[in-house]
């Protein structure tokens, strides 16, 4: 571990104390053994008040910067398919990979709850390594707080990140245009539906893992296929039916969906059958809404199946002139409907 | 997913509705005006929009969205009682999900949750009980709603709860009836509905005699029906055959739940530990007679109203709202004065705005015909 620096060994307590906070000895010995020891990398271990990163190399990339910042807060903490240190990491570089950026390099900020075992917040960092290196991105400066008990619920992770826009890439909700082609990269819903479940209110037995993942070399190969997609939307909060809503209000067009088309796997529906929610409103981690000129569809798709995060990926639907900044649901049923905003969280209904 | 795909087949659905053209075309009256279909639940309501079953019906059937849905029809006094029993000092009030954005005249229970009062939302009463195991030292009130279907699980749930001695279990009880409200819609003077699709579930629990009075009094013709979207077309299709046959009588489309003699157990439990109320006050229709219950006076210690002080107030509905001739059919829920402006499901004013099986909710974010089909710049229909 040629980056630590000397005498700091491997943290002996178990749990974070308000010690571990106080910005002394203890505070210094966590930050070592756990992030450090999980990030390694030398901008890191300079352990300065700041990270420094040469501006020739992102110049390199792309003519302009892109900078996003995430908070991020799930129960619970470690879920099938990921936990909140995958989050965290994925979830920056996606908003980065929207832009068609190149994510370069992310902070990491973490309030932990006083009481919360260290042994915890090693497998968070190991994830958010692990994210990381699969993102080819690098964790070059953070921060760590600690809270009395009660004042978060066990941890907070905080990420931003910049990367960089190569020329030409210019992706945004106002640029889809009448016959453009609407392209997710696979199923919905599975990471709100593996969450549902995780929480085990209802005791449901599942396999459902969440979709979390980075989407920046998918997004890369898209953008290989067709440098002029229109818009990219990552469907994390509110789904992909939010992210088509504001797509339509941005770019005052309608959007209409064939629910034929869309990817849900079996296991999701059963849930949304359960409880009454739509597969279209629960979250993601890893889905893209992708808008894309209409010659250009079938070329963006074949790239997209082509990558490991786009195997499922499926056109869903199409741009259309009215009614303007509405999306319509055509059902599989032989009917239609309005897909809208949610006015809050979905919630599971009585009978 | 199989044995729910197969009440959602699309060949199925064009055949249903192609008879019910054909009904439609026998039917004298559907020249002189549009028939007018009351599906009297939610359930029922939720289905018809979720699949767009309006926009496959021809226009001369009309769909009328009736009364049951139980968070809509719940009054605004009733919510601020549930908001200050949650308010009180180390009570847990436990409720369904959709019952929580409900407003009252001060907040809504998710208002008053971020304020302080501890509110969990259960899936089942029996998880509310558990609450009130799981947690001796605190009050455990569970908000009862719904109507016929949702009683038998709350009567076993207050009769488990005597049974293991559970002191600090109560109900704040809503349970509501349907048969007083569809009586009362009916007698009410400009109301011009041709049949009803009955709700399922109640019917699964009550059976199907209750509604007999609907032809025998009213001559209009009721077909209970399940709520999956065949199933609805089908019962559609089954009050026109009625109507174009000159019938009128109670059918049941649901006949694998729901039994014409009902479910006797769950009825069983239901008398013994509700009673019908006087009066019950309901959002949009008013007070109907007899269209509430409360717990027993055998029971009367698990009754929240009875042990824990309640304002009791009764708050009138806001006055430009029309929930009560938009849930009679009177006028299209757009025909509202408010519907969509000062009325919307961000900040509902009226009952029908408040929960996604109201019609008038379920016509803003589902889009009713109007939405859909009349785009605001006043341009062709969408295809």
């Amino acid at each position: 571990m040629s980056a630590l620096p000397s005498g700091m060994g491997r943290e002996r307590a178990q749990t974070v104390t308000l010690a571990h906070g106080s910005g002394g000895r203890a505070m210094r010995k966590l930050i070592a053994d756990v992030f450090l020891r999980a990030f390694d990398n030398p901008t890191l271990a300079r352990l300065e008040d700041q990270a420094l990163v040469g501006l020739a190399e992102l110049a390199a990339l792309g003519d302009r910067l892109a900078f996003t910042t995430d908070s991020f807060v799930v129960t619970p903490l470690f879920f099938p398919g990921g936990d909140i240190g995958h989050l965290a990491v994925n979830g920056t570089v996606n908003d980065l990979a929207m832009a068609g950026a190149r994510p370069c390099f992310l902070s990491c900020s973490v309030v932990i709850e006083e009481g919360f075992a260290i042994d915890s917040l090693r497998r968070v960092a190991a994830s958010m390594r692990d994210a990381a290196r699969v993102a080819g991105v690098e964790i070059v400066t953070g921060d760590t707080k600690v809270v009395e008990r009660g004042a978060c619920d066990g941890l907070f992770v905080n990420t931003a990140g910049i990367g960089v826009v190569p020329l030409g890439v210019n992706p945004g909700s106002n640029r889809a245009r009448s016959g453009d082609q609407v392209l997710v990269n696979g199923p919905l819903g599975d990471h709100g539906a593996a969450i549902t479940v995780a929480r085990n209110d209802l005791a449901l037995q599942s396999d459902i893992v969440s979709d979390c993942r980075a989407l920046n070399g998918l997004v890369a190969a898209m953008l290989a296929a067709c440098p002029d997609i229109r818009c990219l939307r990552d469907a994390t909060r509110g789904g992909v039916a939010t992210v088509l809503n504001e797509i339509a209000e941005s770019s005052r067009a309608g959007i209409r969906i064939r629910e034929a088309a869309v990817p849900v796997r079996e296991a999701v529906r059963g849930v949304c059958e359960i409880l009454g929610f739509d597969p279209l409103y629960l979250p993601n981690e890893g889905t893209l809404v992708a808008v894309v000129p209409r010659d250009a569809a079938a070329a963006v798709l074949e790239a997209m199946r082509r990558h490991p995060a786009g195997q499922g990926a499926a056109l869903i639907g199409e741009i259309v002139d009215e009614p303007r900044g509405t999306v319509i649901l055509n059902t599989n049923f032989g009917g239609e409907r309005i897909v809208d905003m949610l006015v809050g969280a979905q919630l599971p209904r009585i009978c | 997913m199989k044995y729910v795909d197969e009440f959602r087949d699309p060949d199925k659905a064009r055949a249903l509705i192609a008879e019910i053209h054909k009904l439609v075309a026998r039917i004298d009256l559907c020249r002189v005006r549009p028939l007018q279909v009351m599906e009297v639940c939610g359930g029922h309501t939720h289905t018809i929009f979720r699949y767009g079953i309006q926009h496959m019906l021809p226009p001369e059937v009309e769909l009328v969205h009736g009364p049951g849905c139980p968070v809509c029809v719940l009054p605004m006094g009733r919510v601020d009682d549930c908001v200050a029993l949650a308010e009180r000092q180390g009570t847990i009030l436990a409720t369904f999900g959709d019952a929580v954005r409900v407003p009252g005249s001060r907040k809504s229970l998710l208002q008053a949750k971020a304020d302080g009062a501890d509110v969990r939302i259960v899936y089942s009463p029996l998880d509310a009980l558990r609450l009130a195991r799981d947690n001796p030292g605190r009050e455990v009130v569970f908000f009862a709603l719904g109507f016929e279907t949702t009683m038998p699980p709350t009567a076993l749930t207050v009769q488990r709860a005597q049974a293991e001695e559970i002191r600090n279990f109560s109900l704040f009880c809503n349970h509501i009836t349907i048969i007083p409200t569809i009586k009362a819609i009916l007698d009410s003077p400009e109301v011009g509905l041709d049949g009803f699709v009955g709700p399922g579930h109640v019917s699964m629990v009550i059976g199907s005699a209750p509604y007999q009075f609907v032809p025998e009094r009213y001559r209009k013709p009721v077909v209970i029906a399940g709520f999956e979207p065949l199933d609805v077309l089908q019962a559609l299709g089954m009050v026109l055959a009625q109507i174009a046959a000159g019938r009128a009588a109670v059918e049941n489309q649901y006949r694998r739940v729901a039994a014409d003699a009902g479910n006797a157990a769950a009825l069983a439990a239901v008398h013994e530990v509700f009673e019908l109320r006087e009066f019950f006050e309901w959002r949009g229709l008013g007070s109907i007679d007899h269209s509430g219950v409360r717990l027993r006076e055998a029971y009367a210690q698990f009754d929240a109203e009875r042990r824990f002080a309640v304002p009791n107030v009764s708050i009138a509905d806001p006055k430009a709202c029309q929930c009560g001739e938009v849930l009679k059919g009177v006028i299209k829920p757009w025909q509202c004065k408010v519907f969509g402006t000062a009325c919307t499901p961000e900040a509902p004013l009226g009952a029908l705005m408040v929960s996604s099986e109201g019609a008038c909710a379920a016509h803003y974010q589902f889009g009713g015909s109007v939405r859909i089909n009349a785009p605001a710049n006043g341009k062709a229909p969408v295809p």
